[in-house]
């Protein structure tokens, strides 16, 4: 489904991607772990095309991506994405929201006059159901909790009918109950309607719990690449740099990740 | 420093120079201020002279001719009419290049800084000026008015329409350019919602200076309650020319305490 050879990122004289090479199959659910500043970002928002890789070809779903107008909305129509810090629009309705997912199929013109077809409203109903949020449609989405706001990402995710979701660390925010019931509404619905997920996550639990392929991304290069029961602590030590050799230089986030302190001692209790 | 029981706080001056480079700055200032003194003929002694001229000036305007009211029922009205209309097309004329003028939206920093400077020349000339060269353009009447209050408004709504835009939140932005919406829908549904409070404040900010500066665009031939006020005063009405004034306070007060009151709850709604 997705493609990757040779892509690089370079910002000024850093590079965030040093030649990655990937392939995801169909119906995956790719789970890409590393520390802050690895470069997950870097590569999700280079296959969507937020960011415009430096050198490399991606191929999603057969197609090569490049910055052409209308193969871009072709390909971002494809290609939905979760973030972090939610990026709803606070002052629209949950139901609006979640419509805004279907924007790149709607005619434009109805859609400027706050028209969209029946259908489409059916589309975001049924999305909104799937995460269990029907009651909310037409509550201001800035009235939500933390992990309401991000299953009405996900909704607008579903929303858009895409063969990808890219999910840029979906539950960094939000508390470990609310993260699991996230990331599960993530990986049912994928499943049953068959989407391809990559998901950038930096808590190892996590990322055992619900990937089934694991990619581990250290400063810009892939350095492990398995399903879960791989994932020992030799590897773990390779994606996490200085883990494991002394408890208090051992930092592989900065302070900004709120859940980075958890993760380390999870991961020293691991090791 | 100690004087008798008191004590002069004064920061002690660093550097080996002491107090001589701030002795120099207040000659400095001194002589700037006395050069800006002769410049504008600034005499508290004429000031003084003319004292009795001014309250004679005050007793011919007293009492009110509370009669000519009567005739200010029209041009009031007109005034206010002025003003709507200065306002509504302003907000026309501002709404398309406000976008180009935001930095985070403008496609490029040419297009930016043209507009930018746009904006700044029609903000730059004073709307009785402008009411001049519309006068000369089409005539006397209240319409020159509109188009001076419309093209000084534009100027003015456009810069804060654009301030307003590179202050939102860009996570909404990047996460609709994400599900393939085109600019103006993401115009529509990320950027609109997120600055539709702070712009309706401006515009009733716009109503209100408008109101203000259309009582004295009669002053040009430009309409409005100015007129009158001008033609009473050619007249040597001067009790005439008191009631003017008076209608003109109320009017400027009204507008001040209504714009105030429906800004404070439009800016509590938000929350």
């Amino acid at each position: 489904m997705i493609r990757i050879r040779g892509l690089t990122k370079r910002y000024g004289a850093f590079d965030a991607l040093k030649g990655i090479d990937l392939d995801v199959a169909p119906g995956a659910f790719l789970v890409v772990l590393g520390p802050s500043g690895a470069g997950k970002s870097t590569l999700l928002r280079c296959i969507n095309r937020l960011t415009p890789p430096t050198e490399g070809d991606i191929h999603v779903d057969g197609q090569p991506t490049n910055d052409g107008a209308a193969s871009l909305r072709r390909l971002r129509c494809s290609v939905a994405m979760i973030f972090q810090h939610y990026n709803v629009v606070p002052r629209l309705s949950v139901q609006k929201n979640v419509l805004t997912g279907r924007l790149g199929s709607v005619p434009s013109l109805l859609s400027w006059l706050q028209v969209f077809p029946r259908a489409d409203v059916a589309i975001a109903r049924e999305c909104l159901r799937r995460v269990e949020l029907e009651d909310k449609a037409e509550l201001r989405t800035d009235t939500l909790s933390g992990g309401q706001k991000q299953r009405v990402g996900i909704a607008r995710a579903l929303a858009q009918q895409p063969k990808v979701i890219l999910a840029d660390e979906p539950v960094a925010s939000l508390d470990p109950k609310t993260s699991r019931t996230v990331l599960t509404y993530l990986k049912q619905a994928s499943h049953e309607l068959g989407i391809t997920v990559v998901c950038n996550l930096h808590q190892i639990d996590y990322a055992r719990e619900f990937g089934e392929r694991i990619v581990g991304v250290s400063s810009g290069r892939i350095v492990f690449d398995g399903t879960p029961d791989r994932l020992t602590d030799d590897v773990l030590r390779c994606i996490y740099p200085g883990l494991a050799e002394n408890g208090n230089a051992a930092a592989p986030a900065p302070a900004i990740e709120t859940h980075a302190p958890r993760l380390r001692d999870f991961a020293l209790e691991e090791a | 420093m100690n004087i008798g029981s008191y004590t002069l706080l004064v920061a002690r001056s660093t550097g080996s120079l002491g107090w001589w480079p701030r002795a120099g700055i207040a000659a400095a200032a001194a002589v700037l201020l006395w050069w800006a003194a002769r410049g504008s003929q600034v005499s508290f002694g004429e000031l003084a002279k003319g004292l009795p001229w001014i309250a004679d000036f005050l007793s011919r305007m007293f009492p009110p001719n509370w009669a000519f009211l009567d005739k200010l029922v029209q041009p009031a009205i007109e005034t206010i009419q002025i003003a709507i209309w200065g306002t509504l097309l302003a907000v026309i004329l501002a709404l398309p290049v406000c976008f180009l003028a935001a930095r985070n939206l403008t496609p490029n920093m040419a297009v930016y800084h043209a507009v930018r400077q746009v904006l700044n020349i029609t903000r730059g000339i004073n709307e009785i000026i402008l009411a001049l060269v519309f006068v000369a353009a089409v005539g006397l009447g209240p319409f020159p008015g509109v188009l001076a209050l419309a093209v000084h408004g534009a100027g003015m709504l456009g810069k804060f329409f654009s301030e307003s835009i590179e202050e939102i939140d860009q996570g909404p932005i990047e996460a609709l350019r994400s599900t393939g919406a085109g600019p103006i829908q993401i115009i529509i549904f990320g950027v609109l919602p997120q600055v539709i409070t702070a712009w309706i404040a401006v515009v009733l900010y716009r109503f209100e200076t408008n109101l203000r500066q259309a009582t004295v665009l009669g002053m040009v031939g430009a309409g409005g309650i100015g007129f009158e006020l001008v033609g009473s005063m050619k007249l040597f009405q001067y009790q005439d020319t008191a009631t003017c004034i008076l209608v003109i306070i109320v009017m400027v007060m009204a507008a001040d305490t209504m714009s105030t009151q429906l800004r404070a709850r439009i800016q509590q709604g938000s929350r």
